[in-house]
């Protein structure tokens, strides 16, 4: 599809300065943070009104141009890639916070605000928007929404699906619809919920109602560390099997651990084979309780020693080294390649191995820094794409961490998407018959097929092919933020 | 920390298939029932009935998982007394409405009880599903782990759709371990003092788990650890319910068999934004003895009363409502169970029912008018 000039003239008239068309001026949103994937965008529009994006995609339907969303552009698969022929539309702008009311337990949001913009807001208020994806000071609720984001507190506070009640949409035929509602409970079908992590193919996000939790009164972080990542696994389950819902349980094995103790001096034990940070919150009694029976289970659980965060410093201090775990092992490697398998967490100690098999077999080191509690693996396999094969080494030995989560129960993808990244991997979780049910229901929201085009959901003939993630030169884009 | 074992069960995907191509072929509409508990609810289908019953079995079950994997047509008695024996529950506290009722109609209902006010809705513990399509396609959406973002999201669409979509042949569902303890307390206050009351405690994130209000009387459920919950006792105030008592207390809640609930017909249901000003707003239009609410609030029950007195309600209030159960004497009752959806949005109904059942075979009309 070509861009004509009568196109950019209808265009132009909605958006006037809110279009471009250059290339100069579009190079800048070539790509989102999966840099590997990069396609310059014939056309950028940034509208600053809901009726504008209306305006927008009646155009590109009219026209048979796609149309691909993007926010903050911080998504780790590839979701907002430009694609050819294509408009970009770029809901940065729509950034207000329409309505913040603590009574209600809700904050009304457009697109573009970020993640963390939602609890300052409502932290007057005593309150705070749970999901917590690491790249929060960047990220929009918007992008959150079209991925399902996470975050550190998954476990006990649920993803985006469990913290939106409420979003508008804009169809590609222009509607405006309103999906769930501010009372958490709508007539109809739950399409609410197909549309949050739907990665921008089923609609236009352009408002958010979000929950808002009163902040925890207590919050308690305790460091466990263990000679022996099975042993950390296992530790993992009981705490859970015991009743206990930690608000965070995230598991480093050693090269992970001495790169981030190297990265943020958060004062890791260096000899440790497994680290375990487990945060507690609540009311006072409750988080005494679970930090006594979570300490002991730890203990009896084998580990070599079990810290409590004397004081908020001092906690913030053991986040650090989680929270900066990507970049530090960024700097281990040239390139480093990050997956994002999920398996039950009975399992964790027999992926962890088989990880550790391939690791030998592929001559490829690996560190593992992760959200246990929710069985979400993030492996990152060090390379160096300047040596031959090395890259092509990777993607195969990330392929078949993939191929061991599937096998084991799980996810080729619990949180950053299948995007363009994970098209190859996803056609070894799904049967060709649920991949139809997904296209059909594309359809069903989007006729024409002009929503982000070849996004999320593999064609049959596309499942030969396998795609990657590859951090060059150890850097992400956004390289400030932390990674978890 | 192991999978428990599980009698077998019995699988009759084969049998369910057959049935579902069959009738597609024969453009003959099914009534899907597993145990016909809420055969009350939603708008009367005409068909012939498929019987999930006797496809049943627990199929996977490690409680350090905190995941569950069933199929449809198992009792949620069962399901329910299997957790317990392992100090976990479904989170939502569903409603049976009789012992007869499955797990599989659990979920297609998406109704949930009490604690619904703190732990949410059926829909956020869906984790996974096994379907079978009204053209005979049996698929498998989502999975057993918390975070799965790997294609769209079916398996919690189907969370509430009333088997318009598929037959569950399976689910798989979040659950979690029991409170360490639990109080329930009573206060004799009226309407617009209550709902005041507990938007103040629900903002302070006090451990509310279930709030009743009918006839001047509320009750409020707090779950924790126990030295906890008695120093929180006075700051709700009332008198507090022996165990028995308050455990008899809640379930007639869930299962309306509570005196409220069975008083009159119709009975109406108000999903409605949980401040005490629109509920207070709603409630002052009907005489005090015709509502109850629960969810802090937010879910208002309103009885024999007409759709004219309810809809100046909801459009004073915010929010909608569901004629929840019918007056059965009311002869030729023809009227909408559910609010009516805009135009746009009605059509998207359509068309994704079609996705999954093309022929609109399963459970014609259920929700709303050809759906």
């Amino acid at each position: 599809m070509a861009i004509d000039a009568g196109l950019l003239r209808e265009l132009g008239l909605v958006l006037g300065p809110g279009l471009l068309s250059t290339p100069a001026a579009c190079v800048a949103y070539e790509c989102d943070a999966l840099t590997a994937h990069r396609h310059p965008p014939d056309l950028v529009a940034l509208p600053t009104s809901i009726e504008q994006v209306q305006q927008i995609v009646r155009i590109c339907r009219r026209n048979s141009v796609p149309v691909v969303a993007r926010g903050s552009g911080t998504g780790l698969s590839g979701g907002a890639l430009p694609v050819a022929g294509g408009l970009l539309l770029v809901l940065s702008r729509l950034d207000e916070i329409l309505e913040v009311d603590p009574r209600r337990g809700l904050a009304r949001v457009q697109p573009g605000v970020t993640n963390l913009a939602v609890s300052e807001a409502a932290a007057p208020h005593g309150m705070y928007y749970a999901p917590d994806p690491s790249s929060q000071v960047a990220c929009s609720v918007g992008g959150n929404v079209a991925e399902n984001s996470g975050g550190v507190h998954c476990l006990k506070y649920g993803l985006t699906v469990h913290n939106v009640l409420a979003v508008k949409l804009v169809t590609m035929d222009g509607e405006l619809l309103t999906l769930g509602s501010e009372t958490g409970e709508a007539p109809g079908l739950n399409l609410l919920g197909a549309v949050i992590g739907s990665e921008g193919l089923l609609g236009i996000v352009v408002e958010v109602t979000v929950r808002l939790l009163p902040l925890p009164r207590r919050v308690e972080l305790l460091l466990a560390a263990f000679d022996d990542v099975g042993r950390c696994a296992e530790a993992v389950g009981q705490v859970i099997a015991a009743g206990i819902i930690p608000a965070g349980l995230e598991m480093m094995d050693a090269p992970a651990i001495k790169a981030a103790e190297a990265f943020a001096g958060c004062g890791y034990p260096l000899d440790a084979q497994a680290l375990l940070l487990c945060e507690v919150d609540g009311l006072p009694a409750d988080v005494d309780d679970e930090l006594g029976r979570a300490r002991a289970l730890l203990e009896a659980a084998g580990a070599t020693s079990v810290r409590v965060a004397r004081d908020a410093g001092e906690r913030q201090r053991m986040w650090s080294g989680r929270k900066s775990a990507f970049p530090a092992v960024g700097r281990l490697a040239p390139d480093y390649y990050c997956m994002d398998g999920t398996i039950p967490r009975r399992h964790l100690a027999d992926v962890l191995a088989q990880i550790a098999a391939l690791s030998t077999a592929y001559r490829l080191d690996v560190a593992n820094v992760f959200h246990a509690g929710d069985g979400n693996l993030h492996p990152l396999i060090l390379f160096d794409a300047g040596r031959d094969g090395e890259l092509q080494r990777a993607e195969r030995f990330g392929a078949d961490i993939l191929e061991a989560c599937v096998a084991a129960g799980g996810t080729v993808t619990g949180e950053h998407g299948v995007g363009v990244e994970k098209l190859g991997p996803m056609c070894s979780q799904f049967g060709a018959a649920e991949l139809a049910t997904f296209h059909a229901l594309k359809l069903a929201f989007d006729p024409a097929g002009l929503l982000n085009p070849g996004k999320a959901v593999p064609t049959l003939a596309r499942c030969a092919d396998y795609g990657a993630l590859r951090v060059h030169g150890g850097r992400l884009p956004h390289s400030h933020l932390p990674r978890f | 920390m192991a999978l428990i074992e599980m009698p077998p069960g019995r699988d009759l995907t084969d049998a369910l298939v057959e049935r579902v191509l069959a009738a597609a072929n024969a453009r003959t509409p099914l009534r899907i029932a597993g145990g016909d508990t809420k055969r009350f609810y939603g708008r009367p289908v005409a068909g012939e009935t498929l019987a999930l019953a006797g496809h049943h079995g627990v199929v996977r079950y490690d409680p350090a998982e905190l995941v569950i994997t069933a199929r449809g047509g198992t009792l949620l008695a069962d399901v329910e007394a299997l957790l317990a024996r392992h100090g976990q529950r479904l989170p939502f506290e569903p409603p049976s409405f009789g012992s007869l009722a499955t797990l599989g109609g659990t979920v297609a209902a998406g109704l949930a009880g009490p604690a619904r006010v703190a732990r949410g809705p059926v829909r956020d513990y869906v984790l996974g599903a096994r379907l079978l399509t009204g053209d005979g396609r049996v698929l498998k959406f989502g999975g057993e782990v918390m975070k799965n973002v790997a294609g769209y999201d079916v398996s919690r669409l189907l969370a509430g759709s009333l088997g318009t979509l598929g037959v569950l042949l399976e689910v798989s569902l979040k659950v979690l371990p029991v409170a360490r303890g639990t109080r329930t307390l009573r206060r004799h206050i009226a309407a617009q003092g209550a709902l005041e009351l507990l938007g103040a405690a629900a903002q302070r994130g006090l451990p509310l788990t279930g709030s009743f209000w009918s006839k001047g009387e509320l009750y409020v459920r707090l779950e924790g650890c126990p030295t906890g919950l008695d120093e929180l006792v006075p700051t709700i105030g009332g008198e507090l319910l022996d165990e028995p008592a308050a455990a008899s207390l809640w379930h007639g809640i869930r299962e309306q068999t509570h005196t409220y609930f069975t008083s009159a017909r119709p009975l109406w249901r108000l999903s409605l934004p949980a401040t005490a000003t629109a509920t207070a707003a709603g409630v002052a239009l009907v005489p005090a003895d015709r509502v109850a609410f629960e969810w802090n609030g937010a879910q208002a029950w309103i009885n024999g009363v007409e759709r004219q007195t309810i809809d100046p309600i909801t459009r004073a209030a915010g929010g909608h409502a569901t004629l929840f159960r019918r007056d059965d004497t009311a002869v030729g009752e023809t009227s909408e169970v559910f609010a009516p959806l805009p135009a746009p949005l009605l059509d998207l109904h359509r068309a994704v029912k079609r996705v999954f059942d093309p022929a609109g075979i399963l459970n014609p009309g259920r929700m709303y008018a050809n759906l």
